[in-house]
């Protein structure tokens, strides 16, 4: 929202309960469950990687331990991408999808 | 296994295990300098695709990542080769060694896992009682101790890290 908008022009109202179009719904980092890595060592790169608490980080690990998978990230598709690469770096399986 | 002591990660290997991590540290590097064959189940999980339902995409997308994250996997390998002594002994890491070496014992981890199939209902112990009653010196039973050895190994130094 730009606040420095002159005042003489009346802004037009946009309503914004409008349904949000699939193609500007936020992408999402997607973390699945394998049967190798261990528990502590993930939730060690979500801290890493994310900057999560601890408390965030064992949570989405859990998630993906017993759901076989946890939204780790969410965002533009690029920055998701780039999310899921550096997850892929530290031997994480990751994918991007749609929110 | 290693402890932290100040700054530094410490471990401590008997030549024994010395050998073993380097022998599949070499391994690990042998599968990445190839040519990667995405048939190998071992390579499609060290480097997945990014979209689960587009293989299009996804392959798409490999050729601006996978050089890259090629050439770390094989940095980090390097690391573990260059920072181990083979006879055994000491070895001292900083903290990003140490995050490297993380990295280096989940690549082969995972390459063993995939070779050994584990899935995730997979119970280590009950696998190797199998396999010793099937026959003691088999391969699987050498490479049931050494994914053991390696998880006991990450274990010690993901916490060692993370204090």
């Amino acid at each position: 929202m730009d606040v420095m908008a002159a005042p003489q022009v009346t802004p037009v109202e946009t309503p914004d309960t409008e349904e949000v179009p699939a193609a500007d719904r936020p992408w999402v980092t997607v973390v699945w469950n394998d049967p190798v890595n261990l528990m502590s060592y993930v939730t060690w790169v979500f801290q890493k990687l994310f900057g999560y608490s601890r408390e965030k980080a064992e949570r989405l690990m859990l998630d993906v331990h017993h759901k076989g998978r946890a939204i780790v990230s969410s965002g533009a598709r690029e920055r998701m991408e780039h999310d899921a690469s550096r997850l892929h770096a530290y031997g994480l399986w990751a994918t991007v999808d749609r929110s | 296994m290693f402890v932290r002591e100040g700054d530094c990660l410490v471990g401590r290997f008997d030549p024994a295990g010395a050998s073993v991590l380097h022998q599949v540290m070499v391994e690990v590097t042998g599968l990445l300098a190839d040519r990667l064959d995405r048939t190998d189940p071992i390579v499609a999980r060290l480097f997945p695709d990014m979209y689960r339902d587009d293989p299009e995409i996804s392959a798409d997308l490999r050729q601006y990542t996978e050089s890259d994250l090629k050439t770390a996997k094989l940095e980090q390998a390097g690391t573990i080769l260059a920072t181990l002594p083979t006879e055994g002994g000491e070895v001292r890491l900083d903290d990003e060694q140490a995050e490297t070496w993380l990295r280096a014992l989940t690549d082969a981890r995972l390459a063993l896992g995939m070779q050994l199939g584990l899935r995730d209902d997979t119970d280590l112990v009950a696998e190797m009682d199998e396999a010793v009653l099937h026959d003691p010196i088999s391969v699987r039973v050498a490479q049931l101790s050494v994914y053991a050895y390696l998880s006991e190994l990450q274990e010690s130094l993901v916490e060692a890290l993370v204090g």
